[in-house]
């Protein structure tokens, strides 16, 4: 048997950076996971889609345009609607201190900011699914 | 059993999306409720037609089949649009066994789209092209009602040829300004083309990388593809050299109108049977050999590899009566 992590990295939204969440794509295929890239400007409609077409084990958002708090809820509202409900989500990018506890009450396991290391990041999944 | 398959499996995978996607990881790991799936689906699949796409790094396959699952839907105006389900397989790395699995970025058009459901693959250190698991993942979808599924390899070179046995029909994409790489692909996978398309057509140079593509066709038709024919009276496919610009969406109209007349001609001659016994028997051959090695490792006595290789290495035995008793160790007998 051969079972691998599934991460899908995703870019909602209409900023063009896409260096941060390759960065992160790549730091995680480093640590033997296999990592969904969806590229640039995704509706958060697409992004739920790719979840569960993908089956991922988690998804990481990766958001620079400041409208994370519009897109991340509507995102785990559709993947709840998919029966996807319990499918954890991080978010990276730039988000100000003062969103990220609404985004961890509207269900987001955890916020990255810049500077954040890309080996915690791996150990939080890796602990995370040590849990499923 | 586990809870997933039940006895409406076969439902359920039509109308759950969310129960296709979790089955296809039990298959994509091997587990047991993905084999018992298979098997208890095995009767509703062998209708669908599977497309596969092939070709060098960079040359545009992932677009491709962007372009084509739209034409699909749109339909050829005669009948109802078909399911499209999609595969592509991209390398694992042979370090880490991690992957990136890119291919949905050139696939964006198709979001959206139910009737359209695209499953990436890490190849999972199989060589050949596709992950070991692929061609089961397609007999899911096949079972849950994709009328077309199309299967993109990783990008090939030559020896990535595993995809036409499991494609009805294989295209095989190439692109103007890959020099000599041509010939490098001339040995290898063009020989398993059903359709040649040279994609990036508004690029320069796109005739001679035409050109070349067709003399090579002229010459294996002198060879090896006439006299495997058979008598005048065998139809024989014509392999079309077809233009795309797949990022314009230039093209792909033609490449599936080709690729229905392929399936038309297989079909309308005896090679489709051909072609599904050669595959059924391709399958149970590997079954066969995965299920017999798997087999003589867990009935192997601990350690007895370790002193074979030891008394090989010191010259006390030889190779096949080495082979000979490590067999009959695990419970084999040939003698």
């Amino acid at each position: 048997m051969d079972q691998k992590i599934r991460v899908l990295i995703a870019k909602p939204g209409l900023d063009g950076h896409d260096r941060g969440a390759k960065v992160i794509a790549r730091a995680l295929r480093d640590a033997g996971m296999e990592v969904i890239y969806t590229g640039l400007r995704q509706t958060p409609e697409m992004v739920a889609e790719a979840a569960l077409q993908e089956n991922v084990d988690i998804v990481g958002l990766s958001i620079l345009s400041g409208a994370h708090l519009t897109l991340v809820p509507r995102i785990i509202e559709l993947m709840q609607a998919n029966g996807q409900s319990k499918l954890p989500v991080f978010v990276g990018g730039i988000i100000p201190e003062e969103d990220v506890n609404v985004l961890l009450d509207a269900g987001v396991k955890a916020v990255y900011g810049p500077g954040s290391a890309t080996t915690q990041i791996i150990d939080d999944i890796q602990k995370l699914m040590a849990e499923k | 059993m586990s809870s997933l398959v039940s006895s409406r499996l076969h439902e359920d995978i039509r109308d759950n999306r969310l129960i296709l996607a979790r089955l296809i990881t039990e298959v994509e790991n091997d587990t047991t409720t993905g084999r018992d799936a298979l098997e208890i689906l095995y009767p509703h699949t062998g209708n669908a037609y599977i497309i596969g796409i092939t070709g060098a790094p960079g040359v545009g396959k992932s677009s491709l089949v962007n372009q084509l699952a739209l034409a699909f839907r749109k339909g050829t105006g005669k009948e109802t649009k078909p399911h499209v389900g999609i595969i592509a397989v991209d390398p694992s790395s042979p370090f880490t066994g991690g992957a990136i699995l890119g291919d949905r970025v050139r696939m964006r058009d198709l979001s959206g789209d139910t009737g359209i459901f695209i499953r990436s693959m890490a190849a999972r250190g199989a060589i050949g092209g596709l992950a070991r698991t692929t061609a089961q993942v397609a007999r899911l979808m096949d079972a849950a009602g994709f009328e077309v599924i199309m299967v993109e390899t990783v990008g090939a070179g030559q020896a990535e040829v595993e995809i036409a046995r499991l494609a009805h029909t294989t295209i095989v994409v190439d692109a103007p300004g890959l020099g000599d790489d041509i010939q490098a692909i001339k040995a290898g996978i063009l020989e398993i083309a059903d359709i040649l398309v040279v994609n990036k057509a508004d690029l320069p140079g796109v005739e001679s990388t035409e050109r070349a593509l067709q003399a090579m066709l002229q010459l294996s038709n002198h060879s090896g593809r006439a006299s495997s024919a058979g008598s005048s009276s065998t139809p024989v496919w014509e392999v079309p050299v077809l233009r795309t610009v797949s990022n314009k969406g230039e093209g792909a109209f033609e490449v599936m109108e080709n690729a229905l007349a392929h399936l038309h001609f297989l079909r309308t001659s005896n090679e489709w049977e051909k072609r599904q016994h050669l595959r059924i028997r391709d399958e149970v051959e590997n079954l066969v050999m995965q299920t017999m090695q798997q087999h003589w490792m867990k009935n192997l006595p601990p350690s007895a590899l370790d002193k074979s290789v030891e008394a090989l290495y010191s010259r006390k035995a030889t190779p096949y009566q080495t082979v000979k008793d490590l067999l009959k160790l695990s419970g084999f007998n040939f003698d």
